[in-house]
């Protein structure tokens, strides 16, 4: 057990790509916690997933232990929380755990709108900043413009700012050392009951749900029966361990120390995150004030391909629901698509890596339906119903209006997209909050429907700014407008799959451009295949594939049979990947792609 | 199983050797064709004769009905040794009475030099590959004769041959389907009593296939202009008494290439040289055979270990089903559903057949399945959809 002025919890903030799983592995490598042929890069980020494409999703944490100058070991407890929007909710948890945070700014780029979402959390949790300039081996780095711009736009104190490179090297032991001599230790009772906050878990194959807690009174040993507040189930203690970042077993956890325990707890929702966690007898008596659990806020459909292949995707979305308590799901069946499940997610980079996981870990081609988020119909006899898929949406004599989430979006870009960006997102039904200037940068903020915002927004801001934009969205609540449901007709008959809410008046630029392309995305059939947009029996929105005129191999070659034989089993392979709807075959990424729009 | 009924007595028995050695390589051309400064064309016969003798033993007693010299280049061969090796063919089987021996050539007066040996030799039926009938596109395409000598090569052809067939390519680049039209009457016009006329297919691997890869093959017509092309040929053919019997070959009754109609009514066939299929019913079961593709590794083979079989399999029956069905669609007269039935173990979906036949891509006799010519130009999407669950 180390002595609570001996320990410094603390966390990372950064906006994505400014450098902070690269700082975190250059902490760990300076400290000798990993030996330099284990070291790999971004050692925090374990799926596949997250580390091809760079983000963290759940939170993860290491335990350095450091000598510093004044010549005293030192435990440093590191939790690395995602940096996307959608996990938002999570980083603000893990910032609960940690008493301080580095702030890690990229020096050649500023300030962005992650970094004021997360610093801001950090603030929220009392935390103490120590701001960190990165990247300063590159030759745009510029330390004095970007520490000014920190003190003017967030307004925190930047004449000490770390200048480092996760890179190379420079500043980590300063960086050390500032965080042993500018955060707090963590405050803690040794003798006092056991209180603990459960800051996250997940599921493990080996050791089952493995929990990450952070002791804030008293002692957890092993062999402890210890009792979740929330539910008083009480839980018989089989491992304690801390991450290096591997897990290393030990016996116990005193306070401010961060580790995890296993408890043969069956399933992730047998915990709640921002639970209090004591021991069965002489516990506590008051509970930590707990968070509220996370909520989904876009739902699709995601169903097999292949029908067979249902029992297996129910399967895997089960075990992936074991891992993960915010992504939910329900059966769902279609007339077109059969059985599958609508899921709710956090977000759309949440939908998109369980969709990943499931296609890739459990080998399941899906057929993914538009994205939709919870509409809020007022029917005429005073109920309200929550809409997840447009397909339900209830007849319209019985409707008396309906409302939709709305976001606050925080953007900061260059003056020079500043038109761009406003045009988008004007034309996403946007209403302009705020539009103020740091430097040569742009702060704007807009009220916007979260339903425009879900699909392709973050893509189209990227495009418009060439990627120099920053986004970040909070929700504020719902509000009344005049939606409708879309259908979309292949071959006169109803794909539900595609049905979309959206708004009146944008119903016909947004019909248009789905037949359009889905055009494009269904292949040629032997007929020709009219596909339209329509609302209620109304058609608003036409195109016509014309029929396939050619698809025969015009020569021979000899007796090789195998050689046609291929091509069939090509074409074969191709059909697998595509679903019939009547008699035309729809491919399955038409239904995401029909969705996006260029404009 | 009583011999008599074997399922490729439906299609009869034919020999293939395959020459693949070329004067220079065509750029649109995927055939296993290679350009060599010399070839030992004694080691090569001594080569193809013990193949042949070694595939004999295994076919032993058969009735030899065809034998197809193809290439590559085959009228580079010496007429001696085409002389030798159809010497060596009628030793090993009993060659039908109307047995057909052809052989591809190209139409250059070099060539043509050599019709007379190779009619001595035995061959009677030349496929000259006359390609275009105009120097500018007989030079696009790689050529080196003119039209003019493939003229003269072909009146040398017919003076020497019974039977003479054309090969030409369309749906060329800047050919408008007029163009087309005026080049299918000059071709009908020499009264030939066979045509294969194919569309130009962009092969990968190929030096158009890399051109039009790096978008650097104009003017080739797209699939509607090339499938209007192709409706237009069927019918001038028609009118001219030279009706497709396949996909992209049209013959006078009695006339057609009766060693691809082996292929095309699934018989047997054994395959001998580089890269050569076969497919052939050994002890009563199919076997799929294919050859070491490349010239040399072959022959070394051959050689060294009395072998120029790289590959050996048996053909389930469902494949044999299928590779009937694919191959028969090809036809004017279609496929026997029986035959099918007896191989696959089902018959095929009528609901699909149903669907096909809405459409007007197949017709339906008493016991035949025929694509029409709507049809046999989306033949593979004919196929996909016959075999659907
Ligand atoms: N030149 C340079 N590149 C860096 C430095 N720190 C991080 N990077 C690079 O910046 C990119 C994003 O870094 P990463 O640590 O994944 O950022 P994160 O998204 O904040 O975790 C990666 O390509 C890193 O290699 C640095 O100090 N100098
Ligand atoms: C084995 S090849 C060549 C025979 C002979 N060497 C010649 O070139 O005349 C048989 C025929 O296939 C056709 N052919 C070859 N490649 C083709 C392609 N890429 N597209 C269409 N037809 C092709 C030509 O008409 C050719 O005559
Ligand atoms: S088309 Fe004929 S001549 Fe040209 S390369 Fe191919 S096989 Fe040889
Ligand atoms: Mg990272």
């Amino acid at each position: 057990m180390t002595d609570l002025s001996k320990i410094r919890n603390f966390s990372i903030v950064a906006h994505i790509d400014h450098g902070k799983s690269t700082l975190a592995d250059r902490l760990i490598q300076e400290t000798g916690t990993v030996k330099d042929r284990d070291m790999k890069a971004q050692l925090l980020d374990a799926m596949d997933i997250e580390r091809e494409r760079g983000i963290t999703i759940k939170a993860n944490t290491v335990r350095i232990d450091y000598k510093a100058d004044d010549g005293q070991d030192y435990v440093l407890n590191l939790i690395d929380t995602p940096g996307h929007v959608d996990f938002a909710y999570e980083v603000s948890r893990s910032m609960r755990a940690v008493e301080g945070s580095l702030l890690v700014v990229d020096s050649t780029q500023g300030v962005e709108a992650q970094t004021l979402a997360n610093v801001y959390q950090a603030i929220d949790a009392d935390h103490e900043i120590v701001p960190v300039l990165n990247k300063i081996d590159l030759p745009a780095s510029d330390c004095d413009r970007v520490a000014e711009q920190i003190e003017d736009v967030i307004g925190i104190d930047a004449t000490g700012a770390l200048q480092v490179s996760a890179k190379t090297g420079q500043g980590i032991r300063e960086t050390l050392e500032a965080i042993v001599t500018q955060l707090p230790p963590p405050k803690g009772e040794r003798d006092a009951p056991l209180k603990a906050m459960l800051v996250d878990s997940w599921y493990d194959s080996y050791l089952g749900v493995i929990v990450l807690v952070r002791i804030i009174d008293g002692v957890l040993k092993k062999g402890d029966r210890i009792r979740m507040m929330s539910n008083n189930s009480v839980h018989p203690v089989e491992r304690i361990g801390v991450f290096r970042p591997q897990m290393e077993m030990i016996d116990e956890l005193g306070p401010g120390e961060i580790g995890f325990l296993t408890a043969s707890i069956k399933q992730v929702r047998d915990t709640r995150v921002g639970d209090t966690i004591t021991t069965e007898k002489k516990g506590c008596e008051a509970a930590l004030p707990g968070f509220k659990p996370s909520q989904p806020v876009v739902f699709c459909g995601l169903f097999p391909v292949d029908n067979a292949e249902f029992e297996d995707l129910r399967d895997a979305i089960s075990k992936l629901s074991l891992n993960d308590a915010s992504f939910s799901s329900e059966m769902e069946t279609s007339a077109a698509l059969g059985f599958g499940f609508r899921c709710g997610f956090l977000g759309l980079l949440h939908l998109e890596v369980i969709r990943d996981r499931l296609e890739r870990e459990y080998d399941i081609d899906l057929i993914t339906t538009a994205p939709s988020v919870i509409y809020q119909i007022y029917m005429r006899d005073g109920t309200v119903q929550e809409l997840h898929n447009p397909a339900d949406m209830p007849d319209l004599t019985f409707v008396d209006h309906i409302e939709e989430p709305r976001i606050k979006a925080t953007i900061l870009v260059p003056d020079e997209y500043l038109g761009d960006v406003l045009k988008l997102c004007q034309d996403r039904r946007g209403m302009q909050i705020d539009l103020t200037y740091a430097g040569s940068r742009a702060m704007v903020v807009y009220d916007l429907p979260l339903n425009e915002v879900v699909f392709d927004f973050y893509d189209r801001l990227k495009s418009v700014t060439k990627g120099y934009a920053s986004f970040d969205y909070q929700m504020i609540g719902y509000r009344e407008d005049h939606l409708v449901k879309m259908q979309v007709l292949v071959n006169d008959e109803p794909v539900d799959a595609l049905s979309t809410m959206v708004h009146r008046d944008r119903a016909e630029t947004r019909g248009r451009a789905m037949v359009e392309k889905l055009k494009d995305l269904i292949p040629r059939h032997m007929f020709k295949i009219p596909i339209q947009a329509a609302i209620g029996g109304k058609v608003i929105a036409r195109e016509t594939l014309s029929a396939m005129r050619k698809d025969v191999t015009a020569k021979c070659y000899g007796g090789d049979v195998s050689r046609k034989k291929k091509l069939l089993d090509k074409q074969k392979a191709g059909k697998k990947k595509m679903r019939q709807f009547g008699k035309v075959d729809i491919p399955q990424e038409a239904f995401i792609s029909a969705l996006k729009m260029d404009g | 199983m009583d011999v008599l009924t074997e399922d490729w007595q439906n299609g009869g028995f034919g020999l293939y050797l395959h020459w693949p050695f070329c004067q220079s390589k065509c750029p649109y051309c995927d055939f296993n064709s290679h350009v060599s400064s010399s070839v030992d064309q004694a080691r090569w016969q001594h080569a193809f004769l013990s193949e042949i003798e070694r595939v004999g033993e295994e076919t032993g007693g058969r009735v030899l009905n065809t034998v197809f010299f193809g290439g590559g280049t085959p009228s580079l061969m010496d007429p001696a040794l085409v002389s030798a090796i159809i010497e060596k063919i009628s030793d090993t089987w009993t060659l039908a009475n109307d047995v057909e021996i052809s052989l591809e050539a190209n139409p250059t007066s070099i060539e043509a030099r050599r019709f007379r040996g190779y009619r001595d030799a035995g061959v009677n039926r030349v496929s000259m590959g006359a390609q275009a009938l105009n120097d500018e596109d007989l030079k696009r395409l790689g050529r080196l004769h003119s039209a003019a000598e493939a003229m003269e090569a072909l009146d040398i052809a017919r003076k020497t041959f019974d039977r003479v067939s054309f090969d030409l390519i369309y749906a060329r680049q800047h050919q408008a389907l007029d163009d087309w039209r005026a080049e299918l009457d000059t071709a009908l016009s020499l009264s030939l009593d066979h045509l294969s006329l194919y569309q130009l297919t962009i092969e990968q691997g190929t030096a158009f296939g890399d051109r039009f890869n790096r978008g650097r093959l104009g003017g080739l017509p797209d699939d509607n202009a090339s499938a209007d092309m192709y409706l237009a040929t069927q019918e001038i053919c028609d009118t001219a008494g030279l009706s497709a019997y396949e996909v992209s070959n049209h013959a006078k009754n009695g006339f057609e290439s009766r060693h691809n109609l082996i292929y095309w009514r699934y018989g047997d066939y054994a395959g001998i040289g580089p890269g050569a299929h076969g497919r052939l019913t050994l002890l009563g079961e199919k076997t799929a055979i294919e050859t070491h593709s490349y010239p040399q590794k072959w022959l070394e083979a051959v050689e060294g270990t009395g072998t120029g079989e790289m590959y050996r399999e048996l053909v389930k029956k469902e494949d044999q089903a299928l590779e009937y069905l694919m191959m028969s669609l090809r036809l004017a007269e279609g496929m026997d559903l029986d035959r099918f039935h007896a191989l696959a173990g089902h018959r095929i979906n009528p609901l699909n057949i149903n669907r096909l036949a809405d459409l007007g891509m197949v017709f339906k006799t008493r016991d035949r399945l025929v694509a029409t010519p709507n049809g046999r130009v989306l033949l593979n999407s004919v196929l996909s959809e016959l075999l659907a669950e």
